[in-house]
């Protein structure tokens, strides 16, 4: 079956918006930003994805998760290829990814990214009460890409998703 | 040619390997909760690095096979069916076919000289990521852009550390010196090209004086002394180890050793 590039192209991109983070259950694969391309090579769909940290032991996952979600929805010849460069960066999440983060509890990024050789300086608002006098308690967290906040206020303490 | 370029991507995967390995030993032993997932964290980070060197380094071996029959390059690690992949080499070569140098295979000691020998590896990482990412191979280029900015975190982290402990208590501050006159020997030989290194396009002599500012600058903060005219120790990048790597290899090895080709 050769599949028409332009139809499937789209309908691609949709069944991609229903795959999930296995870490982060509420972000989906594109509001990640880690789908670089999808390309149509005859009867074959080739997904283009990008690491997000060169370690993150969820890549395997969810390249596994596209790969299943694909042939559910009728495309059974598929292929998951990963680039290295332009390396990833939180400026690709978007801004959906990012509201839904703050709802599941998860600060999301602050900054644009570029600005990593310093500790980010400002104060990362809280997701349950907003405040802004929180406080950092590690630079490193439950996963590579997050790190670990204390709010002064509520005294939650709260995942942070790091710039990149 | 290829084989240099072999030899040199192995290099890297071996440095980044080791060294994950040795801070994966803090995994549940860490002093405290988020400075055990920080150390493993960064261990995770560097395996990750390891990994993509491997899997370039596997890719041109089993390129240079095909090309030249016989003429293969050593060492092969070769795997099920003599193919090479990222796992044979990591788990199916010895100890003199590493290339790794030897400052990240000496043990991790106390929290303080595993945090020292992390400030010495990051801030030579850092230095050499930097220049590797503008370099002429674009693979080893891309790997290096990405891992950049992991070891950014490493080099604050461990940065922040060494201050902490050096200029803490006079116990960490004692411990700290030990440290240094632990792993002072092994820092000369990141500077010093091995054959494989020649010609990628990152001089490691050139990275030395930065490599000292930085350490001066974090050391002074900590209030530790620079040491003067130490022997430098030399040969892990021609794979010849310090007794230490043989034990690390004889763990991270065990099960392909012991039941081949075993999977998950």
């Amino acid at each position: 079956m050769v599949i028409e590039p332009k139809i499937a192209s789209q309908k691609i991109w949709q069944i991609l918006e229903t795959v999930c983070d296995p870490e982060v259950p509420v972000l989906t694969v594109t509001d990640l930003g880690i789908i670089r391309d999808v390309k149509i090579n005859g009867d074959e769909v080739e997904v283009i994805i990008t690491p997000t940290y060169t370690g993150c032991p969820a890549m395997d996952m969810i390249a596994m998760n596209i790969k299943l979600a694909l042939i559910e929805n009728g495309y059974p010849n598929t292929k998951i290829s990963s680039v290295l460069s332009p390396a990833w960066t939180t400026d690709w999440m978007s801004e959906e990814g990012k509201r839904k983060l703050k709802e599941y509890g998860i600060a999301p990024p602050q900054q644009e990214s570029g600005r990593f050789k310093r500790r980010e300086s400002l104060n990362v608002p809280c997701p349950q009460c907003n405040s802004t006098n929180t406080r950092l308690i590690s630079e490193f967290g439950s996963t590579a890409c997050k790190s670990l906040y204390q709010c002064n206020d509520c005294k939650e303490p709260f995942d942070y998703f790091k710039c990149h | 040619m290829n084989n240099l370029l072999i030899d040199y991507t192995l290099h890297l995967a071996d440095n980044a390997l080791i060294i994950a390995q040795r801070n994966a030993e803090w995994c549940g032993h860490g002093p405290i909760l988020e400075q055990d997932i920080a150390i493993t964290n960064i261990s995770l980070d560097l395996l990750g690095q390891s990994r993509n060197f491997y899997q370039y380094a596997a890719t041109l071996i089993n390129q240079t096979k095909i090309a030249g029959g016989s003429k293969a390059p050593s060492p092969l690690g070769e795997g099920v069916g003599g193919e090479v992949t990222e796992d044979s080499l990591a788990y199916l070569r010895t100890e003199r076919e590493f290339k790794n140098c030897l400052l990240v295979e000496q043990p991790n000691g106390d929290w303080g000289q595993t945090i020292l020998r992390q400030f010495f590896f990051s801030a030579y990482q850092y230095l050499l990521y930097e220049k590797l990412q503008l370099g002429k191979d674009e693979q080893l280029a891309a790997i290096a852009a990405k891992a950049l900015k992991e070891v950014t975190y490493h080099l604050r982290w461990s940065s922040e550390w060494v201050v902490r402990l050096g200029e803490g208590t006079e116990e960490s501050h004692s411990r700290m010196l030990k440290a240094i006159d632990e792993l002072w020997r092994y820092t000369g030989e990141l500077f010093i090209a091995a054959d494989f290194e020649k010609g990628q396009g990152v001089e490691v002599s050139l990275l030395k004086d930065s490599w000292i500012k930085k350490v001066a600058d974090v050391f002074e903060e900590a209030t530790l002394p620079i040491p003067e005219k130490v022997f430098m120790q030399t040969g892990g990048k021609n794979g010849i180890h310090t007794e230490h790597l043989g034990f690390i290899l004889t763990e991270l090895q065990y099960l392909q050793r012991a039941y081949p080709n075993s999977t998950w």
